[in-house]
C-alpha cells in the first residue's frame, strides 16, 4: 500500500502548480494512471481523501483515467493493445517489444480558483 | 466490483470521486492548467540527485528487490565473501525495523547503514539520500542498496540506482515475474536465488522463469545461482564488473529502468549536467 506516498507526492506537486499560477484553491486534479504503473486507482482515490487534508487541494476532487497498454513490435512494426503482464505483439508474437503506453503515473492537469 | 455497487464505473472509464460523492460538473469560475508532470516528480528529483552523485563518484548503484525471505541479505554476505579484496563496497539496508541485516554485512568489515522505514513498504530516493550522508562515496566502488522485501510497492520509486536486481527465488512459484509485472519489467538483471534447492524443488522450471521475465518484454540476463555455492556466483560478479566498466566508461549515462522522466533541480548549490538517459550495465544473457 504504497499509494499514500504516492498521493503525499501528487499533493505536492499540486501544491506546487498552484502556488505558480497564484491560486488559492484547488477544485479539481486530473491524473492518468496505467496499469503498468505499479498504482492502483481505487487506492489512489482512498489515500487521496486523507493526503488532501490541510493542503490547497483540500476541497479538491481527484479524477483518474485509466489508460491501456499498448506495445510497439520491433519486428512487424505493429503497435497492439496487450495484458500487462504479458507484453509480447499480438500480431506476430515478438517479445522485443517496447512499451508505448500503459506505465504513465501523470498528473495531467488541475483546476484552479484565485 | 462496480457492477454490484451501481456507481456506473467500468474499467477504462474516467472515474470520478470525492469521498464517496460523484460530482460530474466543474465550478464555472475554476481555470483548467494543464500539468502532464509525473506523480512522483518530487521523488524523481531526488533520485537524480542520486544518480548525479553516484556518477560522480564512478558507483555502481545496485537497487535489490524481492519477496521477504528471498535471499538478499544471504547472497550479500556471500558476495561479499566472494569479491573480497576485489571492490570497496557499502551496503543500505531497508527493512520496516530491526539493525538485523546491516549488523550481519559489517560483521563481515564492510559499511553499511540501516534505514528502518518503520511501516513503509518501501524505500524512497529522500531515503537513500539520507543515507548517502553516512557513506563516504570516495571510498565505494559498489553501493548495494537493498529495498524492503516486497514485490510490490518498490518498483515505483527510483532509487537513483545504476541498475535494478530482482531476485526469485526457486522456493517461489517460476510464474511469478506473470504475477508481478511491474516490479520483473523493471529488472536489469534476475537472479534465481537459492538454486542449489533445484535438485529437490522439482516444480520450479527456470526455462518458465526466463520466459515469463521475456514476456514482459524485457530482455534482462536470468542467472541461477545460490549464496551456499560460491562457484555459482561467478556469473553475478562478472555481471558486477561489467557494470562498474559501464557506470566508469559512460559517466553522465544512466538507466532508469521506472521509466519517468525527471530533471535536475539541486539543493546543494551546485550544478550537475544533464544526463543522457538508458545505458543497462547488462552482461549477455547466456540463455
Amino acid at each position: 500500500m504504497h499509494e499514500l506516498s504516492v498521493c503525499q507526492g501528487l499533493v505536492n506537486e499540486v501544491a506546487r502548480v498552484a502556488a505558480a499560477h497564484g491560486a488559492s484553491r484547488v477544485t479539481r486534479i486530473a491524473v492518468a494512471v496505467g496499469p503498468l504503473s505499479g498504482v492502483e486507482a481505487p487506492l489512489l482515490e482512498r489515500a487521496f481523501a486523507v493526503a488532501r487534508a490541510g493542503t490547497v487541494a483540500d476541497a479538491a476532487v481527484l479524477v483518474t483515467e485509466a489508460t491501456e497498454v499498448a506495445v510497439w513490435c520491433e519486428s512487424c512494426g505493429a503497435e497492439t493493445v496487450t495484458a500487462p503482464n504479458r507484453l509480447v505483439c499480438e500480431r506476430c508474437g515478438g517479445w522485443r517489444v517496447e512499451v508505448r503506453r500503459g506505465a504513465e503515473l501523470l498528473l495531467t492537469s488541475i483546476d484552479i480558483e484565485d | 466490483m462496480c457492477e454490484q455497487c451501481g456507481c456506473g464505473s467500468t474499467p477504462g472509464t474516467v472515474r470520478v470521486t470525492d469521498s464517496g460523492r460523484t460530482i460530474s460538473s466543474r465550478p464555472a469560475a475554476a481555470t483548467t492548467v494543464e500539468v502532464h508532470a509525473a506523480l512522483l516528480a518530487e521523488n524523481d528529483r531526488v533520485a537524480a540527485h542520486n544518480r548525479a552523485h553516484f556518477e560522480e563518484h564512478g558507483v555502481l548503484a545496485v537497487n535489490l528487490m524481492s519477496s521477504p525471505g528471498s535471499g538478499k541479505t544471504s547472497l550479500l554476505e556471500a558476495t561479499l565473501d566472494a569479491a573480497a579484496g576485489r571492490w570497496r563496497i557499502g551496503v543500505i539496508e531497508g527493512d520496516l525495523e530491526t539493525e538485523n541485516d546491516a549488523l550481519r554485512i559489517r560483521a563481515k568489515g564492510v559499511p553499511a547503514v540501516q534505514i528502518t522505514t518503520g511501516q513503509a513498504c518501501h524505500l524512497d530516493a529522500g531515503m537513500v539520500h539520507d543515507a548517502l550522508h553516512a557513506l563516504d562515496l570516495h571510498a565505494l566502488d559498489i553501493l548495494f542498496i537493498e529495498n524492503v522485501g516486497n514485490l510490490v510497492c518498490p518498483a515505483s520509486f527510483d532509487l537513483g540506482q545504476s541498475a535494478n536486481v530482482t531476485l526469485l527465488s526457486v522456493t517461489e512459484g517460476d510464474d511469478k515475474p506473470a504475477k508481478y509485472p511491474v516490479m520483473f519489467r523493471a529488472a536489469d538483471l534476475v537472479l534465481l536465488a537459492k538454486s542449489d534447492l533445484l535438485d529437490v524443488l522439482d516444480d520450479f522450471d527456470p526455462a518458465k522463469a526466463r520466459r515469463h521475465v521475456r514476456e514482459l518484454a524485457n530482455p534482462a540476463p536470468v542467472l541461477a545461482i545460490s549464496a551456499r555455492r560460491p562457484a555459482t556466483l561467478r556469473p553475478w560478479l562478472d555481471w558486477l564488473e561489467g557494470g562498474l566498466a559501464a557506470v566508469r566508461a559512460h559517466p553522465g549515462m544512466h538507466a532508469h529502468p521506472q521509466g519517468h522522466s525527471h530533471r535536475h533541480e539541486h539543493s546543494h548549490g551546485h550544478e550537475h549536467p544533464e544526463t543522457a538517459p538508458h545505458s543497462h550495465p547488462r552482461a549477455a544473457d547466456p540463455a
